[in-house]
């Protein structure tokens, strides 16, 4: 609120009335006078009290912004209604103010304290629409509020509000380029959100505002990898783009063990190569790959893009495959999306050829094609022929030839002549059909022949002397400059292979010399020089004659080459020493040139972005940096779990709140709200919710569970029925298992040993949580969950107690029901419940409880679920403490076990003998954190 | 709608939810008067979700109606033989459902489909597990899926194309035949069929008789178009005539190459099939239908 003095201060030094309209600039335009009747009109119409008056002069006034015409003079009176009830009303006038206030600073400030009240609504998209046009107005002044309005927020309940905090940052940030700090600030607050819909935005205002600060991803890489396929569309290409740089500086190339290969010193090299150690992708560059996999399959071009460019950079060789269906489907797009993807494909395909070589044929050209895709999807092919499919891309090629698009046929010729050069093998084939090109009747075709022809020939001159006299007879013909050039600088670098046709070639061009154009003379100079050297006798007079003639070319640069050549060849009494080299230096054996794609080397601009397409650096492009020679800690990435307990309570709200969340600002809006898409989403979400949960679980089960049994204290004390006294001094054991296979037996606390003096406890003591084993989809209207109730199971101590609830949603009976084919692990114990034998009528429930003895180890039971008439394949997860039973022990008797594990057999083995399953199987959850590091002595500390 | 040049929403239905649809061109022709072009309510769908479906839909009619649709992409040569051929394919639906319901569809043969993008609604862990179809619709028409059939599947092609098109050096005359025939239509008529070619600048007219449907060549732009129609398998459509080019100019390098339309209602080329749809989350019984078409995509003929 302090920010909001200041501007009260300006708005009573404001002149009142629209006569202190300031700095109105677009004074004098005569149909604004002309109109300005219809304004008083609208005027009264904003004025009156009737909203729907209001509403259709403010629906004429954006009308006339839409088509153009001036609107600015009623900035006073639209502003008045900013605080008008109507919603309808209110979007209008902000719609005005967006375009309007940087042209009226000081009357847009009038608005402001609108919007600072709009930002308090209880409605969370008045917040965000209010935050939204504050943050677009362009006024410096409003800076502070801003900046108040963005933090504030940014910890709004509503994650759409947050989300439009998001895209207010860059806003700010372009206004007041001062505010960086504080923007950052915003920004990490922000990163560390867990819903899908700020995500994108957050990454954007990341992106545009601080890219260099890489630090601030580290704590959400791994949460922005498991989000992204749930982001919406354009948020995902920018996280996309963000997650390829930050690898870039994060993990190992991985293909560096490849790419030994074709380093130039080979010996230190090698020893670098002794040095490192075997190439392990870090888990979390894997994560990245796998988790952006799927969206390959998107609709949208542009993420579809942003992956392919993803594996192209951070990709293993043998991976970077998968891409190319996924490019050549938007092939089939509009022509723009088609022309951005053939460019990007040109560049991937000199690096990775064999990625698209299956894909060949999809970028055969079709006549209707637009140029600019003829000719990208030519250097496509051009990069793609290899020996065993140039005859198919030749006799592609023949078709091209003769296509009446004139500049896509001279782009098809260089390309045959870079296929030439690449692939031996068809060199001579490829110059005999150039050769035949020579006598085409479209001038364009046979100059470009010709110059393809010379470079070709400049490889193996010796045995193409028949080529050189027939192209010298075309010097008649042929009146395009840089064809006429090539062709004399053919005869003349070869003259001795045409002793004869050479000097008469020259004795023409002496002819025609005045006429001929800069560059073609340039070449009748050398090639007269050449010949000079070669065959004096004959050309001495005509040399003297060509060099006559460009001492007075108007061309500066004839003028001065004739001058040196002159020097250079013609011996006189002052000629330097240079005269007796003459000939070295002018027919030395000349490097041919290389043909090669303009594509090369343009991968080191990102993929995918502007600069890449314009082969320039773009304003804003961020660059691609090279991957480290050392990988930087990777446990930067790991995020922490507070230590303290409330902390650690506060955490797992959190994450049960990142689902409630959506529903609970649903409901905040009064009307008719998304309530049904709320409830019947509402089991997918939790699915996600699970998933992300478990991903934690993953890497600190341990901590986890202990905070579950800690909330399930809370909850559990909370409720008056629960009949043991849970006082907090006792310590939980988390300890105790009813399950005490072999390699548990001496486990502290287990029944067998130290059941003794500690007690199980009530296993009411918290809600228990179900989980699902069919769903009603996949069952065909048949679910099944499950849960853990925590009681011993009867009859047998190791195993497990699991209910089982059946419900049947389908519209007929459902009978038999039974377990069949159980297929327990070594060692795993599966009681199977009775077969039920009464009908399930529809819309009934039935519960039943069946053992399963783990083994203590979190992996799956599997067994078949039947009906009377189907088989369900259905599995069991435990989470690991759900096989432990709660102990209760004081804190003495919790200390002496301890004690007796910290000492003698030692903690190390037990942990062996106990999560060997979890090693063995890191994808406890599909999200794949894998195990690391010692868990059980935690525990056992914690506890 | 955009935000500061950020994608905010584009999600149809959103749009649509902020501005109805059907008044946009009203609003066009209102403007002064000022329509409800404008929705009253706020977007709660952004906030959604499932932001592409509108809420509260409710319709007396409940129907879900599937087009599977199949292009082929084909450039045959000269001769007859086919240089390459691949079918691209979409699903586009009509869904008119009340509530939220939650939709599967399965195919008969779920391996054809060699690469598939999918509307964000479609659930791809279920579409990787079991190869099966299942989303939350969004209300109305949308594109569910778009897929491709390998090339490495034969791909049948359904007509083929007989011509004769020869300029002479030395008149002023040249010859013009072309006949459209099916081939491989599984019993199904060809229809729709349209014969469009882009003429040399040479050619100044063309006088051609068809056997059956209308032509029309553009001298300015030298584009020739035939609207065939159906073609009737006993007998074969055929345009015939002569050309006349321009006096004193050799003849044109390149052949015209033949763009071909064409239609098949009830076959989808690929022999795609959608097996089964089921609904969930709603009580009614919905009205269930699929269509298929084929289609010619860019379909070349060089001659």
């Amino acid at each position: 609120m302090l920010s909001l003095l200041p501007v009260q201060k300006l708005l009573r030094q404001l002149p009142a009335g629209p006569a202190g309209r300031p700095k109105k600039t677009a004074g004098g335009d005569t149909a604004e006078e002309v109109t300005s009747p219809v304004h008083d009109d609208l005027k009264e119409m904003l004025d009156s009290n009737k909203d729907s008056l209001k509403l259709e002069a403010m629906k004429r006034i954006v009308a006339m912004i839409a088509r153009g015409k001036n609107a600015s003079d009623l900035f006073p009176a639209v502003v008045k209604n900013v605080a008008c009830k109507n919603i309808e009303v209110k979007k209008l006038v902000y719609v005005y103010l967006v375009r309007y206030a940087e042209e009226q600073q000081d009357l847009a400030l009038l608005s402001i304290s609108t919007f600072q009240r709009g930002l308090k609504d209880p409605n969370q998209l008045i917040r965000a629409s209010a935050l939204r046009v504050l943050s677009s107005i362009r006024v410096p002044i409003i800076v502070p509020i801003m900046m108040l309005a963005i933090k504030e927020a940014a910890s709004d309940m509503s994650p759409y509000v947050r989300k439009t905090a998001a895209h207010a940052i860059p806003k700010l940030y372009s206004l007041d380029s001062d505010q960086k700090d504080q923007l950052i600030e915003v920004i990490e607050k922000l990163l560390a959100d867990k819903t899908t819909l700020v995500a994108g935005s957050v990454v954007m205002a990341f992106e545009e505002v601080c890219p260099e600060r890489i630090d601030l991803i580290h704590k959400n890489y791994r949460k922005l990898c498991n989000l992204l396929i749930d982001v919406e569309e354009w948020g995902q290409v920018v996280i996309i783009n963000m997650l390829t740089r930050y690898a870039r500086t994060q993990f190992l190339s991985p293909n560096q063990n490849v790419s030994v290969g074709d380093a130039k010193d080979a010996k230190a090299e090698a020893a670098s190569l002794a040095k490192r150690k075997p190439y392990v992708m870090d888990p979390d560059h894997r994560l990245l790959l796998r988790n952006t996999k799927p969206l390959l399959q998107s609709r949208n071009a542009a993420v579809v893009m942003a992956v392919a460019q993803l594996y192209f950079h951070l990709a293993p060789k043998a991976e970077v495959g998968v891409i190319a269906k996924a490019l050549v489907r938007l092939l089939r797009s509009h022509r723009s999306v088609q022309y951005v993807v053939l460019q990007n494909v040109a560049t991937m395909s000199i690096k990775r050829r064999g990625m698209f070589e299956p894909y060949l044929k999809s970028f055969y050209i079709r006549s209707t094609d637009p140029t600019q895709i003829k000719i990208l999807k030519l250097e496509v092919l051009t990069n793609l022929a290899n020996e065993t499919n140039i005859s198919t891309i030749l006799r592609e090629f023949q078709t091209y030839i003769r296509s009446m698009d004139k500049d896509f046929v001279a782009a098809t010729i260089q390309a045959i002549g870079r296929c030439a050069t690449n692939i031996g093998k068809v060199r001579d084939t490829c110059l005999n059909g150039l050769v035949q090109l020579l006598s085409n009747r479209d001038e364009l075709v046979v100059a470009e022949s010709v110059v393809v022809i010379k470079k070709l020939l400049q490889m193996q001159p010796a045995q193409h002397s028949e080529i050189i006299k027939h192209m010298a007879k075309l010097t008649d013909n042929i009146q395009v400059p840089m064809a006429r050039a090539s062709i004399l600088w053919l005869i003349g670098e070869y003259c001795e292979h045409v002793p004869k046709i050479a000097p008469d070639v020259l004795r023409k061009m002496a002819k025609s010399f005045t006429n001929e154009e800069d560059i073609v003379k340039l070449q009748v100079i050398n090639l007269a020089a050449k010949l000079y050297l070669t065959n004096s006798k004959q050309s001495k007079l005509l040399t003297q004659y060509v060099l006559n003639l460009a001492k007075y070319d108007q061309n500066y640069d004839i003028r001065d080459r004739a001058r040196f050549i002159r020097q250079l060849i013609v011996p006189t009494e002052k000629s330097g020493a240079l005269n007796k080299y003459a000939k070295k230096l002018f027919l030395a054996q000349k490097p041919a040139p290389i043909l090669e794609s303009s594509f090369k080397d343009r991968d080191h601009f990102q993929l995918g972005s502007l600069s890449h397409l314009l082969n320039t650096k773009a304003v804003g492009y961020q660059e691609l940096p090279d991957w480290p020679d050392e990988a930087p800690d990777p446990s930067v990435r790991n995020v922490e779990v507070r230590g303290a307990p409330q902390g650690a309570h506060v955490h797992g709200r959190a994450k049960v709140g990142a689902s409630s969340q959506e529903p609970e600002s649903v409901s905040e809006e009064s009307g008719s709200s998304s309530s049904s898409s709320s409830s019947s989403s509402g089991s997918e979400e939790e699915d996600e919710d699970e998933e992300e949960g478990s991903g934690e679980q993953s890497e600190d089960k341990e901590e986890e569970e202990e905070k579950r049994l800690k909330r399930k204290e809370k909850e559990g004390s909370q409720k008056a029925a629960s009949g043991s006294t849970v006082s907090p001094t006792p310590i939980l054991g988390v300890l105790g298992t009813p399950a005490s296979s072999k390699g548990r037996r001496e486990w502290v606390g287990s029944p067998h040993r130290s059941l003794g003096p500690s007690q199980l406890l009530s296993p009411a003591f918290g809600a228990v949580r179900t989980y699902e084993l069919l769903h009603r989809m996949a069952g065909e209207g048949l679910s099944v969950e499950y849960c853990f109730s925590r009681r011993p199971f009867p009859g047998d101590p190791h195993m497990v107690a699991v209910q089982i609830q059946i419900s049947n949603n389908t519209d007929a009976e459902v009978k038999s029901l039974r377990v069949s084919e159980p297929k327990p692990l070594s060692g795993m114990r599966i009681q199977e419940f009775p077969e039920i034998g009464m009908r399930l009528a529809p819309g009934d429930t039935v519960s039943v409880v069946m053992g399963i003895d783990f083994c203590d180890s979190t992996q799956a039971a599997n067994f078949q679920l039947c009906t009377h008439t189907r088989h369900f394949y259905v599995s069991i997860q435990p989470p690991v403490g759900e096989l432990m039973a709660p102990v209760f022990m004081s804190e003495n008797e919790f200390k002496k076990e301890q004690g007796e594990w910290g000492t003698g057999t030692g903690t190390g083995r037990c942990m062996d003998t106990h999560y060997p399953s979890a090693n063995a199987h890191p994808p406890f959850c599909p999200l794949c954190r894998p195990c690391r590091g010692p868990r059980a002595p935690r525990a056992a500390g914690r506890g | 709608m955009l935000d500061n040049g950020f994608p905010l929403a584009t999600e149809s239905n959103i749009l649509k939810e902020l501005i109805k649809p059907p008044t946009i061109l009203r609003t066009v022709v209102n403007t002064i008067t000022g329509s409800t072009n404008v929705g009253d309510q706020l977007p709660t769908g952004q906030l959604s979700v499932v932001p592409w479906r509108r809420t509260g839909v409710k319709y007396t009619n409940n129907e879900a109606y599937f087009d599977v649709i199949e292009e082929i992409d084909a450039i045959i040569d000269k001769s007859g033989s086919t240089i390459t051929a691949e079918i691209q394919g979409v699903i586009d639906a009509c869904v008119k459902l009340t509530g939220m319901p939650d939709l599967t569809l399965s195919f008969m043969n779920p391996r054809l489909l060699d690469d598939v993008s999918f509307h964000p609604c479609v659930r791809f862990k279920r579409w990787e597990s079991e190869r099966i179809l299942s989303f939350i619709p969004p209300d109305g028409n949308f594109r569910l899926l778009s897929y491709h059939v390998s090339a490495q599947n034969l791909v049948a092609i359904p007509v083929y194309v007989k011509h004769n098109i020869s300029f002479r050096d030395s008149s002023s005359l040249g010859r013009f035949e072309i006949t459209v025939g099916p081939k491989q239509t599984m019993g199904k008529t060809v229809e729709g069929v349209m014969v469009t070619s882009q003429m040399p600048k040479g050619v100044l007219n063309m006088t051609l008789t068809p056997s059956q449907g209308t032509h029309i060549f553009d001298p300015v732009t030298k584009l020739l178009s035939w609207d065939v129609g159906k073609i009737n398998p006993q007998k074969l459509p055929s345009l015939k005539g002569s050309m006349t080019l321009q006096a004193g100019t050799s003849k044109p390098d390149e052949n015209p190459t033949i763009n071909l339309q064409f239609k098949i209602q009830q076959l989808a080329i690929s022999g795609l099939k959608v097996n089964r749809l089921d609904m969930y989350g709603e009580k009614y019984k919905p009205f269930k239908g699929i269509k298929y078409m084929t289609k010619a995509g860019k379909f070349q003929v060089r001659t």
